[in-house]
């Protein structure tokens, strides 16, 4: 199969560093000595807890249920025991804590009963809802949930896996496919079945020769529509979108799925997972981590979910000026706040940071509207108009100009001759216009109940009012039927007033029985006035009144 | 002379015609400014600035009764949106109305709380849910952190807590420059 | 803490600067050789002007000094100018009109970066509106000693007539104004003609191209502005020439003329006070090379680069606004 490259503008070519790391094969991580599961593995959904504390539980064991539309099953790593559920700070910007399963491990990692899942003899539904339950999501960084990708439609024309790793210094994907190429492909193929894709195509990176040799080798005989396509090598070609335009010429705009261009992409890591899963039955427990920079003995290994980064640097051997950690590559990753932070699904890499390898940026200059920002910029933007009005807070111009079309892939700092950090501006400004948008549903809501509490306040008195005129007028009419005088009608007006009135009549009726004769036979004006003055201190007092009948 | 006066005369006719009609056709429901304002408050419904709520607030503003500084809730930002809007200078928030406070909500402490329903009947936003002789519970999302449960309470089982950030709700800060030196 | 990304290309503001003062180099050896060597001296007098005048700005202003001034914007500035001033101008007019350049138009605005306007070309403006006189003092290539030039720009007596000559713009102007004129017995008559525009001048034109040719394979300006500007100009010019050429010079003649070429490769060229989008660009330096001609053929001055460049400094906004690029993605529908 022939496939025409296309590309897209912009990008940069960052140093690669991957050599340091992809000489040698993936090891596997010995088993630590305690690890931290978080609940929270997919994007977006924090799983129901399963276990309790001194629970037993086996490797591969479901200790975490998915919860909402999001939401994907978490497995224990290995065997051994439950020993806390508590918050661990977890891997992301902002250092916050997670509910984490706390395992340690009895050291036998053994496994619980697995079996392969025919995918002949079930449904799509079936075998979706199996993915959820083995909690395969995305392994390229985002962490989307594998099942609610592939739910989102079948007929799609072209499946694209992505080997592309474009970010520096990561080699983990490189690896994996040197390695385990077939079985890569075979998650592939499981993926394709799955949204009935036509094609395969297999994108990856020029630099990596021998992963793409390994991989033609292996796709060799699954046929003339799977085809391996080396892409030139220019960052950020691993973005989902971006590599889709370079494969297919599809381009994705912010906001709609690959699946309504008929275009899906899935990492190798994902494939290589949906293939553990679907063959094997193995639920996702751990996957290839680059451990690489300013270290003794970068590489890759196999390491079990909820490892603690401290544990797992041990292995690659830090040196002395190392002074800070990056999850990830180094155009997209975050700093480690924590050493105790753990493996998560996401997880690709951990770079060891001295100030020798990433030196400081130098201070930042005013921006000289040189462009050299927008000719980098992959989604066709014009960064430093965004950077103007995000720092000026003005987010509607800065929505205006396509902001959340900004994949965050960091090009546009790389270059920048003024060193500003314009992707920390658009993170702020991003998060700013989401805080808007939820402060301004908040406050919709506010309002709505604002006004119907007022509205139902209001309702409450007429409807009381009207209680009260109705029982007010059958008080008159018990009244009027026992020969008394009705209470004047201009006080029949305000049903308070008549009520109060009746109550007043009732009482003078009940007086009338047991007072002493010497307020009989008072003129009629006379007795009007005392009604009156009996009426005012009523109303000085009405629930008196209230409580008289 | 009497050809320019009927020009104008009748130019005067035309236009006025004009202008007539377009404020007949075109003419605004409503009052959009009320709204405007409206939308730009916080809808706490707090009464702070004096007024039983956010509209009427808004109300006492398009008016010209009220000055746009008395929003604690809608601190600063909020006003330099009203100032925006109305074309009036921002000014510091009014001190008697209160200070900006951080976004808390209300918490009963359910083992002193006696179920009197006092918090429920001054919940603006009916976010307090419980019955007579019932313990009370305040539903945290809905609600606005008006603080005007917390005076009600006879038996002082109400706090304001601040809400912590979490994944979803974290933001990224405004990045620090360090273009002036200390001058 | 410091997010990603983490590493980042060496580039720096410095660099984009030095690269310019570099690409200016060939032209200051055709100039310095070809035409009077006391340029030499107005390129430091500029310089040390330009220098003195940031730092008293910026700490007036209380900002740091270092960064500002080892960006070597100032610098850029400052040799724009003494380029684009007749080079036996005397000390005090290089230095005022880089002060203005710098203090006025760069710092009044809030320095580097902030500026709506070109500096060297308001400066410029400035000085040919306040000296016409001065301003119009030319030596031809090669008549004065580099003694007399240094004494005429130390402030030395001028007896202008003698020892100065009107640029060829100027010729070919005020020429054209007497009856019976035309281009070909304008320049058939003077001495100060060289093959296609002044003697000695005209051979700046290819140095000039020489430098943005090397700014162009360095990235640090784009194709559009160069290609738009020069392409326009020859057009419109030659448009004309062939219509009339008895009164309209040739299309060569007006790209090897007055600040053509500085213009296309240096001045339109500025990021900061240009338009930024790719055909907005395109837009801005066609209008500048348009304007220019007409100020050059109709107005009252003999040279309007620096006006049409000013003139289109203020429409960057809007057509920057109306030229976004398509995003990603987005079919059809601008960016705004």
């Amino acid at each position: 199969m022939i496939t025409r490259l296309f590309s897209f503008k912009g990008g940069v070519k960052p140093e690669s560093h991957k050599n340091e790391s992809s000489g040698t094969p993936i090891l596997t991580a010995p088993l630590p000595k305690r690890l931290v599961i978080p609940l929270r593995q997919s994007i977006r959904s924090t799983a129901r807890c399963l276990v309790e504390p001194g629970q037993k539980v086996l490797k591969g064991e479901h200790i975490g249920e998915g919860e909402g539309g999001l939401g994907t099953s978490v497995h224990a790593s290995t065997s051994g025991t439950v020993v806390e559920i508590a918050s661990y700070p977890m891997a992301h910007a902002s250092g916050l804590e997670t509910l984490s399963v706390v395992i340690e491990p009895d050291g036998e990692d053994r496994w619980i009963d697995h079996t392969s899942l025919d995918l002949r003899t079930v449904s799509r539904e079936e075998a979706l809802a199996w993915l959820r339950g083995c909690g395969i999501v995305g392994m390229g960084g985002a962490g989307f949930p594998t099942h609610v990708k592939l739910g989102g439609g079948r007929g799609i024309d072209t499946l694209v896996i992505n080997g592309a790793e474009c970010e520096p210094w990561i080699t983990c994907d490189d690896r994996l496919m040197r390695e385990r190429a077939p079985d890569v492909l075979s998650g592939a193929m499981i993926l394709r079945e799955l949204i009935g894709a036509k094609r395969v195509l297999v994108g990856i990176e020029d630099n990596k020769p021998e992963a793409i040799a390994a991989m033609q080798t292996a796709a060799s005989g699954l046929g003339d529509d799977v085809a391996v396509v080396p892409v030139p090598t220019l960052y950020p070609a691993g973005g989902e979108k971006q590599l889709i335009r370079v494969l297919t010429g599809v381009e994705i705009p912010q906001g709609k799925l690959g699946t309504d261009f008929g275009v899906q992409c899935f990492n190798v890591g994902t494939a290589n997972a949906v293939h553990r899963a679907i063959r094997f039955g193995e639920p996702l427990v751990s996957r290839v981590v680059t451990l690489t920079g300013n270290v003794a003995r970068p590489g890759n290994y196999e390491v079990l979910l909820g490892t603690q980064v401290s544990e797992l640097l041990a292995l690659a051997g830090p040196k002395a000026d190392t002074d800070r950690y990056i999850m990830g590559g180094p155009m997209m990753g975050t700093e480690l706040q924590s050493l105790s932070v753990p493996v998560t699904k996401g997880t690709n890499c951990i770079i060891a940071a001295s100030p020798a390898l990433f030196p400081p940026p130098p201070p930042e200059l005013p921006c000289i509207r040189c462009g050299a920002c927008a000719r980098a910029c992959p989604a066709d933007l014009q960064p430093f108009e965004l950077y103007w009005f995000s720092r000026a807070k003005n987010f509607g111009k800065a929505q205006e100009y396509h902001l959340f079309d900004c994949i965050e892939c960091g090009c546009c700092a790389f270059v920048c001759p003024s060193r500003i950090p314009l992707v920390d501006y658009y993170r702020f400004a991003k998060g700013e216009i989401w805080a808007r948008e939820r402060e301004r549903q908040a406050s919709d809501q506010a309002r709505e109940r604002f006004e119907f509490r007022n509205y139902r306040q209001e309702r409450e008195k007429e409807e009381k009012a009207a209680k009260l005129a109705a029982k007010a007028a059958e008080t008159r009419a018990k009244l009027a039927e026992s020969g008394e005088a009705p209470a004047p009608p201009a006080e029949a007006e305000d049903p308070k007033k008549a009520l109060v009135a009746a109550a007043l009549a009732r009482a003078k009726q009940q007086q009338a029985a047991v007072m002493p004769k010497n307020t009989d036979g008072l003129s009629a004006d006379v007795q009007a006035e005392i009604a009156d003055i009996e009426a005012r201190r009523e109303k000085l007092n009405p629930q008196d009144a209230d409580k008289a009948p | 002379m009497l050809t320019a006066i009927l020009v104008m005369t009748g130019i005067a006719i035309v236009l006025g015609t004009a202008l007539g009609y377009a404020s007949i056709r075109f003419k605004v429901e409503g009052d959009p400014l009320v709204e405007k304002i409206d939308a730009i408050l916080p809808q706490t419904q707090c009464g702070q600035c004096g007024y039983p709520g956010c509209k009427p607030y808004a109300q006492a503003i398009s008016n010209g009764e009220a000055d746009i500084n008395q929003c604690p809730p809608g601190g600063e930002e909020g006003i330099r949106k009203l100032a925006d809007l109305l074309g009036r200078e921002v000014k510091p928030l009014s001190e008697e109305h209160g200070t900006e406070k951080p976004k808390s909500v209300a918490r009963i402490d359910e083992q002193v709380c006696i179920g009197c329903t006092l918090c429920i009947q001054a919940c603006p936003v009916d976010a307090i849910v419980g019955a007579a002789k019932q313990m009370h519970t305040v539903v945290a999302p809905l609600c606005t952190g008006c603080e005007l449960c917390v005076a009600p309470c006879p038996v002082d089982c109400i706090s304001m807590v601040p809400v912590a950030a979490t994944v979803e709700t974290w933001k990224w800060k405004y990045p620090v420059h360090e273009l002036r030196s200390a001058a | 803490m410091i997010n990603s990304p983490y590493i980042r290309k060496p580039a720096s503001v410095q660099g984009v600067m030095l690269a310019v003062l570099t690409a200016l180099i060939p032209a200051i050896i055709v100039y310095a050789s070809q035409i009077a060597a006391v340029v030499l001296v107005n390129l430091a007098i500029a310089t040390i002007a330009a220098l003195a005048g940031e730092a008293l700005v910026l700490k007036l202003r209380g900002r740091p000094l270092a960064p500002a001034l080892s960006d070597l914007s100032a610098v850029v500035t400052a040799w724009l100018l003494a380029l684009c001033f007749p080079p036996i101008l005397p000390w005090w007019a290089t230095v005022l009109g880089v002060l203005i350049a710098i203090i006025a138009v760069k710092h009044l605005y809030g320095g580097l970066g902030q500026n709506p306007f070109n500096p060297a070309m308001v400066a410029y403006c400035a000085m040919i509106v306040a000296f016409p006189a001065l301003m119009s003092q030319w030596p031809a290539a090669g008549q004065l000693d580099f003694a007399t030039q240094l004494g005429l720009v130390l402030g030395g007596a001028r007896e202008l007539d003698a020892i100065t000559s009107a640029t060829a713009l100027d010729t070919i102007k005020t020429g054209l104004r007497t009856a019976g004129a035309t281009v070909q017995s304008i320049m058939s008559q003077g001495g100060n003609f060289g093959l296609v525009s002044g003697r000695g001048w005209e051979w700046l034109a290819p140095a000039y191209a020489l430098g943005g040719l090397y700014l162009l394979a360095r990235g640090i300006i784009t194709w559009h502005m160069p290609a738009a500007f020069l392409g326009t100009l020859a057009a419109i010019s030659a448009a004309f020439w062939l219509t009339d050429p008895a009164h309209y010079a040739s299309p060569l003649f007006h790209l090897a003329s007055g600040g053509a070429m500085l213009g296309a490769f240096f001045i339109v060229t500025d990021p900061v006070s240009g338009a930024t989008t790719p055909r907005g660009k395109l837009i801005f330096a066609a209008c500048i090379a348009l304007v220019a001609y007409i100020i050059r053929s109709f107005g009252a001055f003999p040279e309007g680069v620096a006006f049409a460049v000013l003139l289109l400094n203020i429409c960057v906004p809007l057509i920057d606004m109306n030229t976004q690029p398509r995003v990603f993605g987005h079919r059809g529908d601008k960016a705004r």
